[in-house]
């Protein structure tokens, strides 16, 4: 494994992707997802609202490196609160 | 048709899931973690997310995106009026419709760096038919001299290579629609434009979608073709995205940048190729 | 009308083939000729480009390496990939339309992104320079497109016919062999040659995964032209020789393939 070049951020991050796929499978198995209308133009499930917000962050990200000097914990807050709006009323 | 609800159906999907998750899922999480370090040889440091910032700053590869889009728009502008044009024109059945479905399979089966070494050769002023041809005809060409010329010759490449795949995809499309539509279209004297438009087009959307997914992805990750025509050049002319990564991982090992540029590529790709999805499935549930 | 249908299609048609006919021609010529101006013919007609490839064995185990990869991929792709697509056309179940895009993404993400990675995970696992590896690695592409393709088939085959099957008293690997499968010939014969035409045009992957062994004869091609200035005449003869196989394989499905296009499904 050492020619993967595993870091602390890196390995947190990819244990935070599979704890949210993780609780995504329980919560399916405990109440399965009914598709909804909400202001995203398309009709989306848990799942299809999942990974738009997990998508869009990204870009949030890369925006926030590219165009300014900011710390992380900006987009990262940015992120955390448009995740929630999108869960919501996606 | 009904769906039936089953989770079983899993295991017919898990040796699929397994293999593919094999050569996808760890390498892109070692890209990942090229993207946060320095590394030479043994040692590495963290680093955070400079090498993003770099990348994303970078003049040079923000041209060869640029480029990039400029070539995937203008490959899907000309492949795929001229696809369904050729579809148009293709016999519908009988002996020389096999015959001409051969015909235009073959450039999909000619291996990518052949593609490149027949137009290396057939652009060619002195031993090609097509370089020789232009000079005659009082055209300066010369591929791997002038930036647009060597545009120009990838460009007609591509449409060479791989205009056959949107034809054969709107064959198959236009084989689907009943005859019953173009009797009606006949007795109500409808023009060929209209035919065209009101019942021929819309049978096409589904099969065009997957030749604009294909041809755009395909397009937007193009590498042996221009490397073996021109190299990239003449200076960066023809330097596309993968191409200019290749060069930074391989040719100059500079792992972490391209790991930042890497995960960047892939964002990109993800964000469009789900776009197309989306507007795949949902055109079909309508 | 229909004549101006033909004329058209003919340019387009003598547009495909020229370039074929300018290499094949090439291939017939020796390099003093090919240098010494332009003909449509070759004077002389010579074999020696081909010779020199049947000849030399870094030459010829290339064709059999990349011939052997290939054949790998097929049989392995086809395994996997027929239960998969039957199980999306025929269920639903927990996260099916997630994990398809998902399948697509990795037919849609360019390898050189995961070119160094690559290198290293299949070294690290003992696969660097096996045809296997080679195989493994373009599965990646070919997978997900091959249960694309096969799940538009096996959709247009009428749910009854499995309900019929199984109320007689198959099972269900005897009902996939026997009855399933032979349905959609035509499907399995679109998606084979699909399933070739992409892992016997990849170059990238196949170059970085191996080093002698399992050389894939385009990297021969490749190297031989940055070694010694360019040997025009042995570079189409290798031209053409890499496009015999794919003529091979369409000449086998030619009729699935006409048929599978004609059911307006690919």
């Amino acid at each position: 494994m050492e020619w993967m070049a595993w870091t602390t951020p890196s390995a947190l991050f990819f244990v935070g992707i599979g704890c949210i796929i993780l609780t995504m499978v329980c919560w399916e198995i405990v109440s399965p997802t009914v598709a909804s209308k909400g202001f995203l133009p398309i009709i989306t499930t848990r799942g299809d609202r999942i990974f738009i917000s997990l998508l869009s962050a990204a870009f949030i990200h890369l925006g926030f490196i590219g165009l300014t000097m900011l710390p992380l914990s900006v987009p990262l807050t940015i992120a955390i609160i448009w995740l929630f709006i999108v869960m919501k009323w996606g | 048709m009904k769906k039936t609800k089953s989770n079983k159906a899993w295991f017919l999907v898990l040796p699929v899931f397994i293999l593919v998750a094999f050569s996808a899922i760890v390498p892109l999480m070692t890209v990942v973690n090229y993207s946060i370090q320095d590394i030479f040889g043994a040692t590495r440091y963290f680093v955070g997310v400079e090498w993003y910032r770099e990348i994303l700053n970078n003049s040079r590869l923000q041209d060869s995106l640029v480029r990039q889009f400029v070539f995937s728009g203008s490959v899907l502008l000309i492949e795929v009026p001229l696809g369904i044009a050729v579809a148009l024109m293709m016999p519908k059945a009988g002996k020389w419709s096999v015959v001409t479905l051969l015909v235009l399979a073959l450039p999909l089966l000619v291996p990518l760096n052949v593609v490149g070494t027949i137009w290396q050769i057939f652009g060619r002023a002195d031993i090609g038919l097509f370089g020789w041809g232009l000079n005659a005809l009082g055209m300066d060409y010369n591929y791997a001299a002038n930036p647009m010329d060597a545009w120009f010759t990838v460009l007609l490449m591509d449409v060479w290579h791989w205009t056959s795949l949107i034809a054969l995809l709107c064959y198959s499309g236009l084989r689907a629609i009943p005859d019953a539509y173009y009797q009606a279209a006949s007795i109500d004297r409808a023009s060929n434009w209209a035919v065209f438009r009101y019942i021929q087009l819309p049978k096409l959307k589904s099969v065009l979608l997957i030749g604009v997914l294909l041809r755009f992805m395909d397009s937007f990750m193009i590498y042996t073709e221009p490397f073996v025509l021109t190299g990239g050049g003449p200076g960066n002319s023809t330097t596309f995205l993968s191409q200019a990564l290749t060069k930074m991982a391989v040719g100059q090992f500079d792992i972490g940048p391209a790991g930042a540029f890497s995960i960047i590529y892939f964002l990109i790709i993800l964000l469009v190729s789900w776009l197309f999805y989306t507007a795949m499935t949902h055109g079909d549930s309508k | 009308m229909n004549k101006k249908k033909t004329l058209g299609l003919s340019v387009y048609i003598i547009f495909l083939l020229l370039p074929i006919y300018w290499l094949l021609m090439m291939s017939f010529k020796s390099n003093s000729e090919i240098l010494g101006g332009l003909s449509f013919w070759p004077d002389t007609f010579t074999f020696d480009n081909y010779m020199t490839i049947f000849t030399d064995p870094t030459w010829y185990t290339g064709y059999l390496n990349s011939i052997y990869y290939v054949a790998l991929n097929m049989i392995i792709t086809l395994t996997v990939a027929l239960p998969a697509a039957y199980a999306f056309s025929r269920y639903n179940f927990m996260g099916d339309k997630h994990l398809f895009f998902w399948l697509l993404t990795n037919r849609m993400s360019p390898p050189a992104v995961f070119l160094l990675p690559f290198f290293q995970l299949y070294s690290s696992v003992g696969l660097f320079d096996t045809h296997i590896g080679v195989a493994l690695a373009h599965c990646l592409f070919n997978v997900p497109l091959a249960v694309w393709i096969l799940e538009g088939f096996m959709s247009g085959v009428p749910r009854e016919i499995d309900e019929t099957a199984y109320i007689d008293g198959y099972t269900f690997p005897k009902f996939f062999a026997k009855i399933f499968l032979p349905l959609i010939r035509s499907g399995i014969g679109v998606t084979a040659f699909f399933i070739f035409m992409f892992s016997w045009v990849e170059l990238l992957l196949a170059r970085t995964l191996t080093s002698v062994d399992a050389k894939p004869i385009a990297a021969v091609m490749t190297r031989t032209v940055s070694a010694s200035g360019i040997d025009w005449g042995v570079l189409a003869a290798a031209g053409v020789l890499t496009i015999l196989p794919g003529v091979v394989v369409i000449w086998f499905v030619r009729n699935h393939v006409a048929k599978g296009f004609a059911l307006g499904r690919v």
